[in-house]
């Protein structure tokens, strides 16, 4: 708008695009409209067709009808290449960085400044410091993006999207995994973007945050554009019930009437590797056990030790009283502890077998008999895990990598209900899934606790937690700096708990896993 | 269920399954002799050795790994079999006895080393088998001070040359000890817990760890029946050829990873099976057999054999994609609605 030249009307629009894969339809008669210089948020659940709308308009696929015009002009870009020439940038969920280069040369991976033939790394390093300057991030570029945290590396890619004449640029969830603060800073950085008169496409799950940053939402579902409001005239329930097409109950349930057994885990002053802090915590039966913490303050370490996956140079564990001796995963699971870990994909199923290989994975004694699988055994036991949480699948055949985030959650958990473990511990559990998978995967967290197991749940997503936990463990930079119970929770109070330690510890010196990223 | 894993197994092995059939019309038509019995019955005596190595071989790929070593070990294994056959102070019944095991031993012994450094100090086995590789063909030429070791008993040839079938169906005895290796192997790994393991492990290690198992332990037992199998293929090249020698076994690493390849077992592990490997090893004895009948020089065969390997490889990478880009995309999207939370 401000510049004169450049097309002034609705910068992208979408005029009845259909993208057909084999026997689905990703997207279906999508007519959309995005005005230069606004943040426009795409929400819907897993399999709406955000994804598939993005890779439209950065050429990973071709429309199959339908057209696409981008200032005005007809727009089909064959390779991702062509699109980014156009100005359109995207930061992917998963991040697309070179782990072992760095920062400098992943920003200007696509054009290194060259001199003789040679790459110029005082020029290439004086530019990263500017466009690293400009997101925020102050890390040397010399650092190798391996050893960066996630928010960090999320804002190189966002410096890297810069670094050509961006007209539009496409976030898909770029909070997953960051902390309140990191996306705070997040958002600024946007709105700067924004008052440049840069595009921004926004796609997330997070719908608070959704009316932080948007200036319009539209909701798909089913490959259908649903609607498109303003946001300051949406309200998240209308968006829910847009985005699932019926009306939600509430967001986060919770269960005053299951009641408490024994303790049915204690630690005492646990330390992880690295960590100088030893923690102590319990959790009873019936229990949900909330860990809350900035990324960094030990939480996920703190399981990890606990669980045996990763070295434990001190503390000792008891469940049901009696203490165990935990040196690796097999004795944790052995005393009926598990871990859902965070990355569901690299560490918690294997993804390329099948559903019932999964499952029974945890306990293959219980389906086999000297040493050969039991098929029967093995196919009735996950048939039945697979309905009684409502895994949808086709068949218990299919390959874990054809479902859906929810659902290969829900599979997780049920390859631990094959085990009968007795403590669970879930790593974000809901992160990368939907709102209505959601819901289904806290009701079945309630279901567990109902049965009497103990249920410890790490999360990032404060609303999530003080939802549906009766009590939650405080980390701050590697130590337990609360415990707070239900009736007083409050988002400050927790908050201020979470950064106590890193307030008063310079940089957080002291911990040196846990510098509070960026 | 019966119906639809013998259906399941055809599609999956269908691709090198055809490629061996088309190999066997073309050559059937064009190289003279081809189709003979006398010929059949020399492709599988000329197969079954490198069809059993490749059973072992099968078990270190599919958990990501390889093993460089087979063929020095083969040759150690020969040489320590056949000193012990030839040792004049046993009564022929007991030397073959113990020349056997001392062979299996040999196999599973290196093997075991194999498997056991890779894990304990998390070397790759590429690296640890390269040294085998070294360490046994050394050995091997130290203990026999390279020397070929030859006059085993009669009966031990005998059984290496022997045939039995009904009428005019006659099969090699070799060619059916290599058959039934390649059927213990698809029973175990498509049966038993170990095998499952295995799958698993070459999928997703760190999964397999989490989920209370210790991966290292049957990462060494994998190994170790790839040396088992490297043992029992020795035993089979002595009572074949009747001799035992220190510089037998020369590029068989190649060979039986050619042969697993082509029978589609990913080098990354967890993907892959026995039959596979089976057609894989066939489509490479066929190849060369048929190209030998053709009037193709040494050199000329190499070349071919090598270039199929690669195209087979390509085809094999193709389908798999063609598969996933099929089956998996954006499939959540197919699925009904979640169910509306009450």
């Amino acid at each position: 708008m401000n510049d004169p030249v450049a097309w002034s009307g609705d910068i992208i629009e979408l005029q009845g695009v259909t993208r057909r894969f084999p026997g689905v339809v990703a997207l279906e008669a999508v007519d959309l409209a995005i005005r230069r210089g606004e943040v426009h948020v795409l929400v819907g659940q897993n399999g709406a067709g955000k994804s598939t709308l993005v890779k439209l308009l950065c050429g990973i696929h071709p429309v199959s009808e339908g057209h696409i015009l981008y200032e005005g002009a007809p727009f089909a870009p064959r390779t991702t290449l062509e699109s980014m020439r156009a100005g359109i940038r995207v930061v992917h969920q998963e991040l697309n960085l070179l782990p072992f280069l760095s920062v400098a040369e992943n920003v200007f991976f696509e054009h290194l400044p060259r001199r003789f033939g040679l790459v110029d790394l005082r020029r290439l390093h004086q530019r990263t410091e500017e466009a690293l300057l400009e997101v925020g991030l102050s890390v040397s570029p010399r650092t190798r993006v391996e050893e960066l945290g996630v928010a960090q590396m999320q804002l190189v890619e966002i410096a890297k999207a810069l670094t050509g004449q961006s007209k539009v640029l496409i976030l898909d969830e770029p909070t997953a995994t960051l902390t309140p603060r990191e996306i705070g800073r997040l958002f600024e950085i946007l709105r700067r973007l924004r008052a440049r008169g840069v595009t921004i496409i926004y796609i997330s799950h997070r719908l608070q945050e959704v009316f932080d940053i948007g200036d319009r939402i539209t909701v798909l579902r089913n490959g259908r554009k649903i609607e498109t409001l303003r946001t300051s005239e949406a309200r998240v329930p209308q968006i829910v019930k847009l985005m699932v097409g019926k009306e939600m109950g509430e967001e986060y349930p919770f269960r005053p009437e299951v009641s408490q057994g024994a303790e049915v885990l204690r630690v005492d002053d646990l330390r992880h590797r690295g960590s100088p802090h030893p923690v102590s915590f319990s959790v009873r039966a019936g229990e949900l056990l909330g860990v809350a913490g900035l990324v960094g303050a030990g939480r996920t370490e703190t399981m990890r030790a606990l669980f045996g996956a990763d070295p434990r140079p001190s503390g000792r564990i008891f469940r049901n009283g009696r203490e165990v001796h935990i040196r690796r995963p097999r004795d944790a699971v052995q005393a009926g502890i598990c871990l859902l870990t965070e990355d569901r994909k690299a560490q918690g199923v294997i993804l390329d077998m099948p559903c019932y290989a999964n499952v029974t994975l945890t306990n293959l004694a219980r389906v086999s008999r000297g040493g050969l699988l039991q098929a029967a055994a093995e196919r009735s036991s996950t048939q039945s895990l697979v309905e009684d949480l409502s895994i949808k699948t086709p068949s218990i055949h299919q390959l874990v990598r054809n479902l859906s985030g929810g659902n290969q959650q829900k599979l997780v958990i049920a390859k631990w209900l094959f085990r009968q473990a007795e403590v669970l511990i879930f790593d974000e559990p809901t992160r990368g899934i939907d709102v209505g998978a959601r819901y289904e995967i806290y009701m079945l967290l309630w279901r567990l606790a109902e049965q009497g197991k103990g249920i410890i749940i790490v999360s990032s997503d404060l609303p999530e937690i003080m939802g549906v936990c009766h009590r939650i463990l405080v980390f701050s930079n590697g130590r337990v700096t609360g415990e707070v119970q239900r009736s007083e929770f409050s988002q400050e109070k927790i908050l201020s708990l979470a950064y106590q330690e890193f307030l008063r510890s310079p940089a957080g010196a002291a911990y040196s896993a846990a510098a509070p990223a960026v | 269920m019966r119906t639809r894993q013998i259906l399941n197994l055809l599609l999956r092995e269908a691709g090198i399954g055809l490629a061996l059939v088309f190999l066997l019309i073309l050559f059937g038509v064009f190289a003279p002799r081809f189709g003979s019995a006398a010929n059949f019955t020399n492709i599988l005596v000329q197969i079954s050795i490198n069809t059993v190595i490749s059973v072992g071989m099968t078990f270190a790929i599919l958990l990501g790994g390889i093993d460089l070593s087979v063929g020095s070990v083969l040759a150690l294994a020969t040489v320590v079999g056949g000193l012990v056959i030839t040792h004049e102070s046993f009564s022929v019944p007991t030397a073959i006895v113990l020349s056997l095991l001392a062979s299996m031993a040999v196999g599973m012994a290196c093997g075991l080393f194999n498997g056991w450094v890779s894990e304990r100090w998390k070397v790759h086995s590429f690296i640890v088998t390269l040294g085998m590789l070294n360490i046994a063909r050394g050995a091997a030429l130290q203990v026999s001070h390279s020397r070929t070791i030859f006059s085993f008993p009669p009966a031990f040839n005998a059984v290496g040359t022997m045939m039995v079938g009904y009428g005019w169906f006659q099969l090699p005895v070799i060619f059916l000890i290599a058959a039934a290796a390649v059927l213990a192997g698809r029973f175990v790994l498509a049966r038993t817990v170990f095998g499952r393991l295995i799958y698993a492990i070459g999928n997703n290690e760190e999964a397999v760890r989490l989920s209370g198992h210790n991966p290292s332990r049957y990462k060494v037992a994998a190994f170790t029946v790839t040396g088992a199998m490297v043992g029992l293929a020795a035993i089979m090249y002595m009572m074949r050829l009747n001799i035992a020698s220190p510089i037998l076994g020369v590029g068989f690493e190649l060979n039986a990873i050619a042969a697993v390849v082509i029978g589609g077992t990913s080098m990354s592990g967890g993907k892959g099976s026995m039959i596979g490997t089976f057609l894989g090893a066939c489509i490479m004895g066929v190849l060369s057999n048929g190209l030998l009948l053709l009037g193709m020089g040494d050199f000329a065969r190499q070349m071919v054999t090598g270039f199929i390997i690669v195209l087979a490889v390509i085809i094999d990478k193709d389908r798999a994609r063609a598969v996933v880009a099929l089956t998996s995309y954006e499939p959540t999207h197919a699925e009904p609605a979640p169910a509306a939370p009450t």
